[in-house]
């Protein structure tokens, strides 16, 4: 066990943890977060994703060995249903979602994204997506907010 | 289509404070619940026995115990549907709470249910509750399976009647509280008062609120008609979204009990393995009080941690007897046709068939395939259970609360009146994903560890053990047409394998969980001879669109070819299926909407007029009619002219399906871009018309419209299950191909004709039924080559490129 410092949505915590514990499980677990969620464990389909120093990460292969101190933004620390960020804004406005578990991986994502390539082109956007999994295939509102989102910040 | 903008500004300020309000009940209803089943007494036991509680509690009293408004008390929870208030309570506020047994699954049932309640009492959306799924609280509804959910609560039964007979009650006693006739009143923002004099009113609270209805339903209680609707029929927003996109939703993945561990299961690592033997001190001594769980071939670990659970179940060693070994995946169709212990059905049978194809001018015969495909949720299934002693409460994503009861009593040996199964919603399902066979999970590890335990799946027990796969199938057809190339007669023959289902009241073994513990699954009941069918039913879209579905006098079918002969034969599945999204109407549609544009090819008609010709049924003519017109449909047979050889070929095509023989109109047109040298299939535009009688959201029906679409074309293009001889080799998202978000999808049009007056249909299951069709019907007209297998992967179409003869024509068996 080990003891680490995180800042997670603004908010320091600290946990004693097995090291080799990813980092989603103390997101989920012990700070009982909603946003990052189990989705394969492989890293493959992007629900378990949260802000790491500016990055999406996916959360389920990332052990708290790596992110000691790191400053984490999860889904929730966006923003909130009375003050949603505008990159939600934007996917409350075109209704993008069908049962929602994907969008930490969605919207983290995308946010990151366009965070760091603020003029990235929609070809561009759709690559940075290419590895993000709706199996609702909400796909078609989904990149209509995230270039919405891409506008609006521009 | 009514455009209210101005009504959905209106609603969607107030979503945020509902959402708060709404945080503050979960609390409330959580810390209620913890106290009700301390208290050793669900609600429903509390209200039947109201009688004598109501003596050693006040309503009041109790209510205030357990932190929660007493109006909530009010409603009867339970089987007792036959009651309005099984369904209903209105409070001194006035908020009407609905209880119903259809649960959102993500397709927005939550909202449109709560403007169905809205819609039928004049009061404001924000104004309604609703409590979806509880055993201890709303009404057993049985099973809400996507395609179903809507009809079941909007046709004049259910909670449309419990709404209407609300509404009429209301009216009724403000007639005589307001000593006016119920013709001279009228309800707006749950308030009734006098047409003629405002002045004169009352509120719902001053008229029932904090009180009993003490009514049943009234059967002639009339619905509102469409024509004064103001709240359903429009856009109104998703309740749940502003908590789903900030994450305040709480999904079956978020329940938290207080002294909580964790489970993992253990699956044998082959199909038919049983279990030999635990040696436990593998996982001794590993952090986090490790306790292993067995009962038959059911495997499971239980640690204080997440982690520490899948560590130990990973470290377990367990000693397992050799597989039962699988048929070869590339033999499998021969395998299912071969099969001895076939189950042989007569959908239609007008028993003139041969004559008639013995007499064609000309004869079209085909085989189509499809194999196994996954539901593939994208969170692995998840529950959490605590059992105590003879109760058992269970959290789980089921689509079944009641089923779900009764078949976790049969699990832990307890009797299902005390066990409360309470929903919540899991990662999109489509079917029957991993959500039962976890709570069964959770259940089992519960029990024997005296706490309550989450369980989540591992990805790759999801996929190989978690969920029961949609149906293969194989399909043999053979048209007869006469001299002027009308269809004269259509044999439609199927085999598909089955194992096991949704477990329905008593069958847990039909989920890997149950079967694995030792409860058999639903087997297929060998019957060779197959009667004379007797009743009509196309639930499965087995009958094409284009015979005329004649069971005894009567003609049921779409179509107006006379000789018809529709023999399905179910034979054993090596893995447990399930009703995956359009469950058989996919694989049917599929094989009967690309014969039939075979058969247009052939005698070298247009794909859209070679329909309409061919159907009977004006409302699946009108959705063929306007998706073409939407796609600009280009008046001419498949394939086009003058296809090159080489490079990008563009082409389109029409598929059309009346799903499940009565429960939505659906036409679609695909276009599509073929790579002729990688064999990348790409659709550019997918224009769908739908009919599903009055539109209740059309925002909601176009959601479900687009990702179903979307959905189809994943399903169409990539997916498919794989095993080796001895397991399932699918196991995560690399060996299981899809779509992604970033994917090249294509354009989505929808077209929706409303139909007022009209019993609702589904929506959730109609695109996503022909969009395969579609597809393969487009490659056709883009290249010449009719591919008769799915997926079409670009193995799959480079191969058929390159053995399709020279010209590229017509390659049906034709006579």
């Amino acid at each position: 066990m080990s003891v680490f410092t995180l800042k997670v949505n603004g908010q320091s915590h600290t946990v004693d943890v097995d090291p080799t514990t990813p980092l989603l499980y103390v997101l989920s677990d012990d700070l009982q977060l909603k946003g990052p969620k189990f989705g394969c464990g492989l890293g493959q389909c992007g629900s378990c994703t949260a802000i790491v120093n500016g990055r999406a990460v996916r959360t389920c292969r990332t052990p708290m060995s790596t992110v000691s101190g790191a400053d984490i933004t999860t889904l929730e620390g966006l923003g909130t249903p009375e003050k949603p960020h505008p990159i939600q804004k934007a996917f409350i406005d075109e209704q993008a979602a069908q049962c929602g578990f994907c969008l930490s991986g969605v919207v983290l994502t995308a946010k990151a994204y366009l965070d760091q390539n603020p003029k990235a082109t929609d070809a561009q956007i759709q690559q940075a997506m290419s590895t993000v999994l709706c199996r609702c295939f909400t796909t078609t509102r989904m990149m209509k907010a995230i270039k919405r989102y891409a506008t609006e910040r521009a | 289509m009514k455009n209210n903008t101005s009504r959905q500004d209106e609603i969607a300020p107030t979503l945020a404070s509902q959402t708060t309000r709404a945080e503050a009940e979960a609390r409330m209803t959580e810390d209620a619940l913890t106290e009700l089943r301390r208290s050793g007494f669900s609600r429903r036991h509390f209200l039947k026995g109201s009688g004598a509680l109501v003596v050693a509690f006040s309503v009041a009293e109790l209510a205030g115990k357990l932190g929660i408004a007493p109006e909530r008390m009010l409603a009867q929870g339970g089987n007792t549907p036959q009651t309005l208030d099984s369904w209903i309570a209105i409070g001194n506020d006035g908020v009407v709470t609905a209880y119903t047994g259809r649960a959102d699954m993500g397709q927005g049932m939550s909202t449109v249910q709560t403007q169905l309640i809205a819609e039928e009492l004049s009061v404001p959306v924000n104004r309604v509750r609703l409590v979806q799924c509880d055993t201890g609280m709303t009404p057993d509804q049985g099973t809400s399976s996507g395609s179903q959910a809507h009809p079941v609560n909007f046709n004049h039964e259910n909670l449309a009647q419990a709404g209407a007979t609300a509404r009429e009650a209301l009216l009724a006693m403000a007639s005589t509280k307001l000593g006016a006739p119920v013709d001279q009143l009228t309800a707006a923002n749950g308030v009734i008062s006098v047409k003629s004099d405002a002045s004169k009113k009352a509120t719902y609270g001053e008229l029932i609120g904090g009180k009993r209805f003490n009514l049943n339903l009234q059967p002639n209680a009339k619905r509102k008609p469409q024509k004064d609707w103001t709240v359903l029929g429009t856009s109104v927003p998703r309740v749940d979204m502003p908590d789903l996109v900030t994450a305040r939703f709480e999904f079956a993945h978020n329940v938290r009990v207080p002294g909580m561990v964790h489970g993992r299961v253990v699956r044998p690592p082959a199909i038919g393995a049983t279990l030999v033997s635990v040696d436990e001190s593998s996982v001794s001594g590993m952090p986090g009080n490790v306790k292993v769980v067995t009962k038959k071939n059911w495997v499971g670990v239980v640690a204080d941690k997440p982690w520490q659970a899948i560590q130990a179940a990973e470290k377990l060693k367990v000693t397992w007897t050799p597989g039962t070994g699988l048929p070869s995946q590339r033999d499998f169709y021969s395998y299912m046709r071969n099969h001895p212990g076939k189950r042989d059905t007569y959908q239609v049978n007008s028993k003139d068939v041969d004559t008639k194809l013995t007499g064609a001018t000309t004869r079209i015969k085909a085989t189509y395939l499809h194999p196994y495909q996954m539901h593939g949720s994208i969170g692995s299934s998840c529950a959490v259970a605590d059992v105590k002693g003879n109760n058992a409460t269970i959290w789980s994503a089921t689509q079944a609360v009641y089923p779900l009861r009764n078949t976790s009593a049969m699990v832990l040996g307890l009797e299902p009146q005390n066990v409360r199964v309470i929903y919540a919603r899991g990662s999109g399902c489509y079917g029957l994903n991993g959500a039962d066979g976890v709570s069964y999970d959770a259940a089992l590890l519960s029990q024997a560890v005296g706490k309550p335990v989450r369980v989540q799946l591992s990805r790759k027990d999801e996929m190989a053990w978690g969920e029961n796969y949609g149906l293969p199938f194989v399909v043999d057809q053979e048209a007869g047409l006469d001299a002027s190339g009308n269809i004269v007669a259509w044999h439609y023959e199927t085999w598909s394998a089955t194992l096991g289902n949704r477990p329905g009241n008593n069958a847990p073994g039909n989920v890997a969980s149950g079967l694995l513990a030792g409860f058999a699954p639903a087997a297929v009941a060998p019957r060779a001879n197959a009667p004379d069918p007797t009743n009509w039913d196309n639930g499965n879209n087995g009958v094409p669109a284009y015979v005329a579905g004649r069971v005894g006098a009567k003609a049921n079918g779409t179509g107006t070819v006379a000789s018809e002969r529709v023999l399905t034969h179910t034979v054993p599945s090596p893995f447990l299926t399930g009703p995956l999204r359009s469950p058989a109407r996919l694989q049917n549609a599929f094989a009967q909407e690309s014969f039939f544009d075979e058969i247009a090819a052939q005698v070298k008609a247009d794909p859209v007029q070679y329909r309409l010709r061919h159907l009977s049924d004006s409302r699946l003519k009108d959705v063929i009619t306007a998706a073409a017109k939407q796609a600009n449909w280009e008046t001419r047979p498949s394939p086009k002219p003058a296809i090159a050889r080489t490079g990008v070929a563009t082409g389109r095509g029409v598929a059309c399906v009346l799903y499940e023989g009565d429960n939505g109109y659906t036409a679609v047109v695909a276009e599509v871009d073929v790579n002729q040298d990688t064999g990348v299939v790409q659709a550019r535009r997918l224009v769908v018309a739908q009919d599903v009688g009055p539109i209740s959201s059309p925002n909601g029906v176009r959601n479900q419209l687009e990702g179903g679409a979307l959905q189809g074309l994943s399903r169409a293009l990539v997916e498919e299950v794989t095993w080796d001889d001895q397991k399932i080799t699918s196991i995560d998202w690399n060996t299981y191909k899809t779509l992604y978000v970033g994917s090249q999808t294509p354009v989505i049009e929808s077209v929706l004709i409303d139909r007022p007056e009209t019993e609702a249909m589904g929506a959730g299951e109609t695109a996503i039924t022909i969009v395969a069709a579609a597809v393969g019907n487009a490659i056709f007209d883009a290249t010449g080559v009719r591919i008769r297998e799915l997926p079409f992967t670009p193995e799959r179409v480079k191969a058929a490129l390159g053995a399709a003869p020279a010209n590229r024509t017509q390659t049906a068996q034709v006579r």
